[in-house]
């Protein structure tokens, strides 16, 4: 009995240690986003909503906010219509390569961003060269289309894992079952299938957007002049300043994606599919 | 409802048939049950009929029209699954109109049906429910109803009990049968337990390794099997080994004399039923007359199976009746047994087991 309590504490102390260990930094960028001073440093001198108002005028980091979100958006689009079809793929369809092409899809999660960045960026000057050998004098270097496909690689390992992990233990007798009905295949994918792996679509389509939206890396070498994604207007503000307005806008950021988090929780149990 | 036809349907992969030259006609409103032990293309068959599986040779004909060829969703059957297979995210009323929604039937006329569907399976009032908030049995009749609604040429039913306990298959048995006549649906059932087989079908087709063993009523297979493989799975059957002798004689290798009515030749295996043979002094008088040591007894209240060894090779199963004031035999009691001629029936070697 003794020995019983006694693991339970250790496992609860685990727990608790874990759960500091995420929480401590968005605990302190949000209390350090409060602080009078400008320069951060302990003890506050007292507390302000300065740094709030002082971002809304930094037009980089609201212009940043505005394109991350579109690009997150359009991103996490795309990387659906390939992604989930790929994983029904993956789970249906494929024989002894299957596992290959599963490891493919997840490459870019190996890859380090950075280099991913650079090989993107490399591959976009090449492409450019092509297109302009076939007489066509098309931008692909630095554009929003180059960005957003870049950004839906990194969240297609994410999509496609999620929606695979929804599928297993699928029961495919209800596709069966629609299909005896009367329901075609695409019917059947519309009606049923898709419905019932929502949850999986779900979440993948939060995280898709999560990871697309905080990108640095990639973005750096991708972006066009004159437009920023918030990371690299993060990044470049901190090049010349650090004062709370960074803190500020990072509350923003964590305010936003938790209740992006918190809304898809009412509409699916994240718990269930993650 | 309508009559479905089976011309030598066949399914192979590779050189392996699971299903060899099929050929059954299921009148409008017959049960047809197929019957057999699991591998013996029973399920597949049904699937060929739902259109799942694509058969390599023969032909099917739901209503007159061959449908040999056309995909599930054009083929108006109506299956329920052995995993009953409803629909997790619509409710018992969205998944009973399913197959009317699919057929394009107006609003009001698919309201009416499915509440007619759900009358006859007693689940009025359950229709806003979602499945996972049924019980089983519950579940299973929605998934009947589902495949009722939208009056399919053929109600096709996967093992559909096998999921239930024992004592609500019974009760489903009888309500789906009774359903069945009133409607006067032509149904097809599989399944491998041979009293669900006889309490519910009108015709049977005993299948093994692929092929059809026989196909007749209850009666034909019970009392006229068409082989051992017959004789066994349906009901149960006491075998001898032997040989059959000229004059209506049969020899075990345990050197039993039996005389049999059949006039087969050759090596071969006396069937016996074990309700067929007499115990006690009765059985002096009968054309075969033995005695034997009890070697086993398992009692199973209202009867009691006792094996009885007639020479070292030669084991039968009787069935003694537990009335009270008798004196039921014991372990190594010498036992007077005998039966009729008429009662052995004899399949000559062919190579064929269970």
């Amino acid at each position: 009995m003794l020995q019983r309590s006694w693991r339970r504490l250790a496992l609860d102390a685990a727990a608790l240690a874990s759960l500091a260990f995420i929480l401590v930094p968005l605990v302190f960028v949000s209390w350090l986003a409060f602080f009078k001073q400008e320069i951060p440093s302990f003890p506050p001198e007292g507390y302000t909503l300065h740094w709030f108002s002082s971002m809304l005028t930094q037009k980089a980091i609201i212009d940043g906010f505005v394109m991350s979100a579109e690009v997150g958006v359009v991103a996490t689009l795309v990387g659906l219509a390939l992604g989930v079809p790929a994983a029904l793929g993956l789970v249906r369809y494929m024989s002894w390569w299957g596992g290959a092409a599963s490891t493919l899809l997840l490459m870019p999660l190996v890859v380090p961003a950075i280099v991913l960045g650079t090989a993107i960026y490399v591959a976009e000057v090449e492409a450019e060269i092509l297109v302009y050998g076939f007489g066509i004098e098309t931008p692909v270097i630095g554009t929003i289309g180059g960005l957003i496909a870049a950004h839906a690689l990194i969240v297609l390992p994410w999509v496609v894992r999620l929606v695979t992990a929804s599928l297993v233990g699928f029961d495919r007798s209800i596709e069966e079952a629609a299909q005896n009905l009367g329901a075609t295949p695409m019917v059947t994918l519309r009606r049923i299938t898709l419905p019932v792996i929502r949850p999986g679509v779900v979440a993948a389509a939060l995280f898709a957007f999560v990871i697309s939206f905080s990108n640095l890396e990639l973005s750096l070498f991708l972006v066009g002049a004159g437009r920023t994604t918030l990371p690299i207007a993060i990044l470049q503000y901190l090049e010349w300043k650090i004062d709370p307005t960074i803190a500020a806008a990072s509350v923003v950021q964590i305010a936003i994606i938790a209740a992006a988090m918190l809304i898809t929780d009412r509409f699916v149990k994240l718990t269930q599919v993650v | 409802m309508a009559k479905v036809e089976i011309e030598s349907l066949s399914k192979r992969y590779g050189e392996n048939f699971v299903v060899k030259d099929l050929s059954i006609d299921i009148p409008q409103g017959e049960f047809l049950v197929l019957l057999g032990p699991s591998g013996c293309g029973k399920t597949t068959t049904l699937r060929m009929i739902a259109g799942f599986v694509e058969p390599s040779a023969g032909r099917i004909l739901l209503a007159g029209r061959d449908v040999t060829t056309l995909p599930p969703w054009k083929r108006n059957t109506g299956l329920v699954f052995q995993s009953y297979a409803l629909f997790p995210h619509l409710s018992v009323e969205e998944n009973v109109a399913f197959g009317l929604e699919m057929r394009k039937v107006s609003p009001a006329e698919r309201r009416a049906a499915v509440s007619e569907a759900l009358r006859l399976v007693r689940l009025e009032g359950f229709g806003a429910r979602l499945p996972r908030q049924l019980s089983g049995g519950q579940q299973q009749r929605v998934a009947l109803a589902r495949a009722l609604a939208f009056r399919p040429d053929v109600l096709l039913l996967d093992e559909p009990l096998s999921n239930l306990d024992a004592k609500l298959r019974e009760e489903v048995r009888v309500e789906i049968r009774e359903l069945q006549q009133k409607l006067g649906l032509t149904t097809v059932m599989v399944t491998h337990d041979q009293d669900e087989a006889l309490s519910m079908a009108d015709r049977l087709v005993v299948m093994a390794q692929g092929e059809a063993r026989q196909i007749g009523t209850q009666h034909d297979l019970y009392e006229r099997p068409a082989d051992r493989f017959v004789a066994g799975f349906v009901g149960r059957s006491n075998f001898l080994d032997g040989g059959a002798a000229p004059d209506g004689l049969f020899l075990s290798t345990g050197g039993l004399r039996i005389a049999c009515a059949s006039r087969a030749r050759g090596k071969g295996t006396l069937a016996l039923r074990p309700e067929a043979v007499s115990v006690g002094p009765e059985a002096a008088c009968l054309d075969n007359s033995f005695e034997g040591v009890v070697e086993y007894i398992s009692y199973l209240g209202s009867v009691l199976d006792v094996r009885v060894r007639l020479s070292p090779q030669d084991r039968i199963i009787v069935q003694i009746a537990n009335r009270s004031g008798e004196v039921l035999p014991k372990m190594g009691d010498t036992l007077k047994i005998g039966w009729p001629a008429t009662a052995g029936r004899v399949f000559p070697e062919e190579g064929v087991s269970r």
